[in-house]
């Protein structure tokens, strides 16, 4: 019986020493791509925020739309008004699992490819999206990129005629995260 | 035994709350706050005449081409003014996104005019709530006809005029905006005794988005009585923006011909009920020559 106890308790303590490795950063980039003979776009932003959970490879994004900033800044308010609708769906998010976490251990330098596979949440529509990336661990900071492409018609992100041939129909994004451990 | 359950229950109660984050993980991170600024209140500076509650961009030159012909009563031997032309080329600078400065060249009167333009509010909710935005702006305008009676002495004095104007506005939502514009226009020499040399007026202004990309745009400016002689009237201007990429067409119907504040306000004789009334119309082009730092 005591042992019965004893073991319980001991299991308990690993899902709670466990459930502490998490990592997270509030100023995450993620950059998008739109290229197209006729023009070439892209927008920055700095703030996304994001949370990873080491012990079951658990991972979520958030990005507030209106942080995205553009070179031209007529650009941006089209962005904001005319394709995102960003008073309406005010943040775009990411909420799924690496795959792979077992094989990558972000307490020991190296470089780990990973394996990103969840739902993906843009101007209110979600889809299952899955991807590749890569941990970069050096001297216990941890570096996660990931780039990806995502259809613009698959978010209903319409493109009216007259801007066809200036906005590129599959977007590339761009991931750039430096995490930090999650102190509880 | 009792204390080891205990124990069990302090730990699970310890757990649980890790347990239950897992369904929200970036609930850990709490909410930060932040500034939503209202943005896009018109869809650029100018409602027609009236400027705007918005600014140009920094680092962003506007061109702007704005065009009144000639007034609709004036019959089918002019086309209905569209035989006559009056126009103003202008351009505007941000200097940065609350500061800007613009000038223009008018055919009315040969009229040179420059402003400056300051949003000292932002609309916002959120961390800070503001629930207008206010701009002041402060123009010159001196027109270059030549001396009417050359004999008699001129001042170049004469040919100045200035305007006060504050806008106080607010975007009610994504489609309805409204804007005041109480405005001070100051005339250094007028026609009459009888006429004021500064003239008080009150503008209004509207728009309402029809689509993305098309909105409705109204002004009325009421001036202030027993300041003008009264063969003035206040100008009424209704019109649509159409916005393309870089490019914003306004075309309008307005009974104003003048394109700079002391014409459409203090020397406006176009009326409504007459037929006095032009098809006009202001293409704004925009140019982004530096580009901001992104972070």
């Amino acid at each position: 019986m005591k042992k019965g106890i004893l073991l319980s308790l001991m299991s308990l303590f690993f899902v709670v020493s466990m459930s502490g490795q998490k990592y997270f950063t509030r100023d995450g980039k993620i950059s998008f791509f739109s290229d197209t003979p006729m023009e070439k776009i892209e927008a920055h932003n700095s703030k996304a925020t994001s949370v990873l959970d080491a012990s079951n490879g658990n991972l979520e994004f958030a990005v507030l739309i209106k942080a995205f900033q553009f070179e031209k800044a007529l650009m941006q308010e089209h962005f904001n008004e005319n394709y995102m609708e960003s008073s309406k769906f005010p943040k775009s998010s990411f909420k799924g699992k690496v795959t792979n976490i077992k094989d990558i251990n972000l307490k020991k330098d190296g470089e780990y490819n990973a394996t990103v596979k969840g739902q993906l949440t843009i101007h209110g529509v979600t889809k299952d999206v899955e991807t590749t990336g890569k941990f970069v661990v050096a001297g216990g900071k941890i570096n996660a990129k990931s780039t990806f492409d995502v259809a613009v018609a698959d978010y209903n992100i319409t493109i009216p005629s007259v801007v066809r041939e200036n906005i590129a129909k599959t977007v590339k994004i761009a991931v750039d995260i430096k995490f930090e451990e999650l102190k509880q | 035994m009792k204390l080891c359950t205990l124990l069990l229950l302090t730990l699970f109660s310890l757990v649980s709350p890790a347990i239950r984050a897992q369904d929200d993980l970036l609930s850990l991170l709490g909410d930060e706050e932040t500034t939503n600024y209202a943005t896009a209140s018109f869809k650029t500076n100018r409602v027609i005449n009236l400027h705007s509650l918005e600014n140009t961009a920094a680092g962003v030159f506007d061109f702007k081409i704005s065009h009144r012909f000639g007034t609709l009563n004036q019959g089918a031997y002019d086309i209905f003014g569209l035989d006559q032309a009056t126009i103003r080329l202008g351009g505007d600078f941000g200097i940065t996104n609350r500061l800007m400065v613009g000038y223009g060249r008018s055919t009315y009167e040969k009229t040179y005019d420059g402003y400056v333009k300051y949003k000292f509010l932002r609309q916002s909710t959120g961390k800070r709530n503001m629930p207008i935005t206010a701009a002041l702006m402060a123009s010159a305008a001196v027109q270059t006809l030549k001396w009417q009676n050359p004999d008699r002495d001129n001042y170049f004095s004469s040919r100045l005029y200035y305007t006060f104007q504050l806008m106080l506005g607010r975007k009610f939502s994504d489609a309805f905006t409204l804007q005041l514009s109480p405005t001070l226009v100051h005339r250094n020499l007028v026609a009459t005794k009888a006429e004021k040399n500064d003239v008080l007026a009150l503008g209004i202004a509207g728009r309402i988005k029809l689509s993305k990309r098309i909105a409705l745009n109204a002004e009325y400016i009421y001036v202030l009585p027993d300041q003008l002689a009264p063969q003035f009237t206040n100008a009424l201007s209704i019109g649509f923006d159409i916005e393309t990429g870089g490019h914003v067409f306004q075309l309008h119907f307005t009974n104003a011909t003048g394109m700079m504040e002391r014409a459409f306000i203090a020397e406006n004789t176009g009326d409504w009920t007459d037929g006095g009334i032009h098809f006009g119309f202001n293409i704004s082009r925009v140019f982004t020559v530096f580009k901001p730092r992104i972070e």
